[in-house]
């Protein structure tokens, strides 16, 4: 069973308690339809466990099959700078069908971020190293496609609905204890 | 049932096969730097970033290791060109073709009750010798982790 080999830390974008029982980590790409469909899966969790649940959502673009995929994961990072990840994540992946570098430019306008500095980050690849950074992790961790889940470390290689995944996540909850 | 995967430390077993309609790939022109076999089931696999997809994205990893990847299939040249082509593969894939599955029979890497080969993956060292080997259940892509510990593990 493949582990993740990155432990969740000061550099990952986190959401809930650091103490929860469960670590969600998801390896996912912007542009990938299926993160697309796992998005409203993570939030429904999320509601699920509450304090439970500790969410980290590293990048993994894969860019020779999604052409935004790369400025997507850049654009969070660049709102991460401002202190606006979350919001950005889930503006792009409810704006997933129509994603475009002026798309980006317009979610970030939208959350009181400067488009040009955007896109001056985006040109000179200001990010680039923070995401090359997750997707090598990721691949050294058994990353096998996006999304791909660790539910306390250990790769879910199971479907992502909610129901298996809540099953993972109670399940891991359970062996915490 | 399937045959045991051929083991760390065998000769891996030369075979030529067509990589391209015109072109064939003998194993033992890449003598002299390690190469990662990929045995996998069929090409259009329903899912981004499937096995091939994933390889494909990491390539420099692979290249640090100077390791030339191959990937393999029961599928035919035609549908590895079409398949090639549409996920943007920058490696060659093999079609084990006629007689269908021969060279995945000889690495213990076919499954006769599907007529397909594993999901079995074979790093092989600079002198032809099978150095790591693992098969994934059918259904689970095995991600790189395992191809590149092996890569790095490699005498240089």
């Amino acid at each position: 069973m493949a582990k993740l080999r990155v432990p969740v830390g000061p550099g990952d974008h986190v959401q809930g308690p650091a103490d929860a029982p469960v670590t969600l980590v998801e390896y996912g790409d912007y542009e990938c339809p299926h993160c697309g469909r796992a998005y409203p899966m993570v939030k429904a969790l999320q509601k699920e466990f509450g304090n439970r649940l500790r969410f980290a959502f590293r990048n993994f673009p894969l860019r020779e099959l999604h052409p935004h995929a790369e400025a997507a994961a850049e654009t969070a990072e660049f709102a991460a700078e401002h202190k606006k990840f979350w919001e950005m994540h889930d503006l792009i992946f409810e704006n997933q069908s129509a994603l475009s570098e002026r798309l980006l430019g317009q979610l970030a306008e939208r959350l009181g971020l400067d488009a040009n500095a955007l896109r001056e980050s985006l040109r000179s690849g200001e990010f680039s190293e923070r995401v090359a950074h997750d997707f090598s992790g990721g691949v050294r961790s058994g990353v096998n496609g996006t999304p791909t889940f660790f539910i306390n470390g250990a790769r879910h290689d199971n479907s992502y609905d909610f129901a298996t995944l809540a099953d993972a996540i109670k399940k891991a909850a359970t062996t915490h204890q | 049932m399937t045959s045991k995967v051929l083991p760390p430390g065998t000769q891996a077993p030369d075979f030529s096969l067509p990589v391209t309609p015109d072109q064939k790939l003998s194993l033992s022109e890449l003598r002299g730097r390690p190469v990662v076999l990929a045995f996998y089931p069929a090409d259009w696999s329903p899912v981004c970033g499937d096995q091939m997809a994933l390889y494909n994205e990491i390539m420099p990893e692979f290249h640090r290791f100077n390791a030339e990847v191959l990937g393999i299939s029961v599928d035919g040249v035609w549908c590895h060109a079409a398949f090639a082509h549409d996920r943007k593969l920058h490696f060659p894939l093999l079609a084990d073709f006629e007689p269908k599955g021969a060279v995945a029979r000889r690495y213990g890497a076919y499954r006769d009750a599907d007529g397909t080969s594993e999901r079995a993956l074979f790093v092989i060292d600079k002198d032809g010798v099978i150095r790591w080997s693992y098969i994934s259940p059918i259904a689970v892509n095995p991600g790189a982790d395992g191809i590149l510990d092996a890569l790095e593990q490699l005498p240089k």
